[in-house]
């Protein structure tokens, strides 16, 4: 399986083709996804685009749910978590 | 079971809510009869919109009045509701809207509100997010949006706490003189106030008063994603629509940072399933002023019914063929906003004081040709 770069906050990562954002966040240590509004650390949780809770802005687009969307080569990914 | 108490209100949304304060603030302490919970009718289900209107000299009268009594209950409590001093933007997307805007803003000025018009430039300036090439805005300033589900607990345990009595739970099934029979009894007074909104007319058939259905979409959060209320400037050709369905441009930032999307009304009984087709037509709609509102995630879209008159004004007064009975119904979109005018408009009718505003454009027997 071939490797592909993607940014998270800003930094570049290697990640496995195919793999979901969410996969290639947890892979890099990555657990918060995001805050809720009161503040608190969010992450994965059902991993089928059920929940929400993983949401993150990709490509500036904010709410996308990391478990869903497949990395792409120079994504960009910010998490608040 | 017979109770008897001061006054009566049946309905306890936010025009009941209103009633109930200043009947108990002249003195009076009324029951108010809810039928399910307190606000949980239309009053939850619009945009929470304070706004000056100026389609009538009357609804000018009644919502300019109301916004001032809002603006003092939300210089003290408004944080309690959510208020955000947002103001609304009225938009003119092409060429030949602009003398209307021109025409709103001379009527506003006339009648000493401030408010102040944009070019072009100004209008993306005030909202980046609507597309280029609309021909310029109005901006009202003094307009507020609210959280009316927070006002409306607030307005009835302020009329508690001066002697008001809710009972939620409690659908009243017929009004007789001075009687209102209930699933749980029946309740007497010398004085009846319906305002339970378009469900008034289930109680007073010849009332005419229908519910005009609408939409709203609410959306995910996206911080600073607009500003203002943001209406069209064709927003009351489609509101005063009695006929078929009709859509307008209309967004309101959120609080939470979430952008609510309106408007649609359509004539449909109580069917209170959403229409697909006709929140697509909505959103589209929207889409066409803020292009880039295609790309936020909606969270809910629900429904909710305005209580329409034919004349587009509500009823605020006694209802003549059935004694003791007063009527504060019928205010269509505008019952956030005009809600606390009205309670003292009909509170200040029924013990005889000489009430602020004039109120015989809002008198209910002006459906039966009297006075």
């Amino acid at each position: 399986m071939g490797k592909i770069a993607i940014r998270i906050d800003g930094r570049r990562v290697q990640t496995d083709e195919g793999n979901t954002v969410a996969a290639a966040l947890i892979n890099e240590g990555v657990w918060g996804f995001r805050r809720s509004p009161q503040g608190e650390s969010r992450g994965p949780l059902c991993a089928m685009g059920i929940c929400f809770e993983c949401r993150v802005t990709i490509d500036g687009e904010a709410h996308r749910r990391a478990c869903m969307e497949i990395c792409r080569a120079e994504m960009e990914v910010a998490t608040d978590g | 079971m017979t109770l008897r108490h001061d006054a009566l209100i049946v309905g306890g949304g936010i025009v009941g809510a209103a009633c109930a304060l200043y009947l108990a603030r002249r003195g009076l302490r009324p029951l108010v009869l809810e039928a399910d919970f307190v606000g949980s009718g239309a009053t939850s289900a619009g945009m929470g919109h304070l706004t000056v209107m100026d389609d009538s000299p009357a609804q000018f009268a009644l919502s300019s009045h109301s916004c001032s009594l809002w603006s003092d209950l939300g210089d003290q409590h408004g944080e309690l509701w959510e208020e955000d001093p947002c103001g609304t933007l009225w938009v003119a997307a092409e060429e030949e809207e602009l003398p209307l805007l021109a025409s709103k803003a001379a009527f506003y000025r006339e009648r000493g509100l401030e408010v102040e018009e944009l070019s072009a430039a100004d209008l993306a300036k005030a909202e980046p997010e609507l597309r280029p090439g609309l021909s310029g805005g109005l901006l009202v300033p003094g307009d507020r949006v609210i959280y009316a589900p927070k006002a409306v607990r607030w307005l009835m345990e302020e009329a508690v706490a001066l002697g008001a009595e809710v009972k939620e739970g409690s659908n009243v099934l017929s009004l007789e003189d001075r009687t209102a029979v209930c699933d749980s009894g029946s309740f007497e007074a010398d004085v009846i106030v319906l305002a339970a909104g378009a469900q008034s007319a289930r109680l007073l058939p010849s009332l005419p008063l229908e519910p005009r259905k609408g939409h709203l979409v609410i959306t995910d959060r996206y911080p600073g994603f607009c500003r203002h209320q943001v209406l069209e400037l064709g927003y009351l050709k489609s509101a005063h629509q009695m006929s078929g369905q009709s859509v307008a441009f209309n967004v309101q930032p959120r609080a939470t940072e979430q952008v609510l999307i309106g408007s649609s009304r359509e004539l449909v009984g109580w069917d209170k399933s959403v229409n697909r087709g006709l929140v697509h037509a909505m959103v589209e709609r929207a889409i066409e002023y803020m292009p880039r509102l295609a790309e936020l995630s909606v969270l809910r879209t629900w429904t909710g019914f305005r209580p329409a008159s034919r004349d587009n004004l509500p009823f605020i007064g006694r209802w003549e063929p059935i004694d003791g009975l007063w009527i504060a119904a019928g205010h269509e979109g505008l019952g956030i906003t005009t809600s606390l005018a009205t309670g003292e408009l009909l509170a200040d009718l029924i013990v005889a004081r000489q009430p602020t505003l004039d109120p015989s454009p809002f008198d209910p027997m002006r459906v039966v040709g009297g006075s």
